[in-house]
């Protein structure tokens, strides 16, 4: 009996130890309660097919910077054969998980504080293109325009990881940008 | 106790995260893949037609003009750059590329974008297989 009562002892700190693991890997309610890690930007992709998918294209946007409305208007099947000019075309047992990975980390989803902000900013719409998002215009707002479309290395907003150097992370801290061309970009 | 025990066991399982499916690959080799397209080819391969058909220009919507290398590159060994994205795209010569022409669903896959977006339709398992010679010599 003892023995029984060490073995549930145990099995009771595994699963103690298992849970917070659980709660702090996903992206919910209870983990940003629970968890005293600050969720202060944008949850990182970790998913290998949607980097392999989306990513051999172009930067891997994070799932948390739309709502799922948008990803799913993006994301279905005839938008893909014109995805802002290009042909993304997927096959049906490639789409269909990407899109649940999107919609299940979309901004709405989420509890990072950046997609809070982007959801906050966008007042129910949807837009397609993520430089639409008024969250994200704003905190552009001051950059000068020569040091983005004139400059070849930039060119556009679109190209996130052109300035940010950690967006890979899903890290769009200030202190972590640095314009080609410019250097830094902290105040 | 075995009540006890199952009571712990059962949600410890379920919290353990199951990651999705990944996208199924179709492993494959060169010659394999060849001979997956001339099941569907009335000619043999041809590596001058598939260079040809590689540098065909076909005029596209926005008035310019597309071939293979808008985004591969003129040269195969070497890497090429999407012509909007700027992303690299690792090169498409075998001698320089392990990774090019090993699973069949990616080589489908990225076909049927590429014909669409460059010639405006899908090619033909003719075009691919004589493609497909032409950049196996390098």
């Amino acid at each position: 009996m003892k023995i029984d009562r060490l073995i549930s002892a145990l099995l009771l700190v595994v699963l103690a130890a298992t849970a917070g693991m659980a709660v702090a890997d996903d992206d919910n309610f209870y983990s940003w309660m629970l968890t005293i890690e600050r969720k202060g930007e944008v949850a990182a992709v970790t998913d290998e097919v949607y980097k392999e998918e989306c990513g051999s294209c172009h930067f891997a946007y994070q799932p948390g910077l739309l709502p799922a409305a948008s990803w799913r208007k993006l994301l279905a099947a005839k938008a893909l054969e014109d995805h802002f000019g290009e042909n993304a075309e997927l096959d049906e047992d490639v789409r269909r998980p990407l899109l649940a990975l999107l919609e299940k980390h979309a901004a709405d989803n989420s509890y990072y504080k950046r997609s809070r902000k982007i959801m906050a900013s966008l007042k129910g719409a949807t837009p397609l293109r993520i430089t639409e998002v008024p969250y994200i215009r704003r905190k552009h707002d001051e950059i000068p325009a020569r040091l983005i479309k004139p400059n070849a290395k930039v060119k556009s907003l679109s190209y996130c990881d052109a300035c940010h150097q950690q967006a890979d992370k899903g890290n769009y801290d200030d202190d972590t940008v640095s314009i080609p061309g410019h250097g830094d970009w902290t105040w | 106790m075995n009540r006890l025990l199952l009571v712990l066991l059962i949600p410890a399982t379920l919290m353990t995260s199951v990651t999705a499916a990944v996208a199924a690959a179709i492993p494959t080799s060169l010659p394999e893949l060849l001979d997956f397209y001339a099941a569907d080819s009335a000619q043999p391969f041809d590596a001058e037609r598939g260079k040809e058909f590689w540098l065909k220009k076909t005029p596209a919507d926005d008035g310019k003009m597309r071939d293979c290398t808008v985004c591969h590159g003129e040269k195969l060994s070497v890497s090429g750059k999407h012509v909007k994205t700027g992303k690299v795209i690792d090169p498409m010569a075998p001698s320089a590329n392990k990774e090019r022409y090993t699973d069949r669903k990616k080589v489908e896959k990225w076909f049927k974008r590429n014909c669409k977006w460059t010639i405006g339709r899908e090619c033909t398992a003719q075009e691919k297989g004589d493609v497909l010679k032409y950049l196996s010599l390098h």
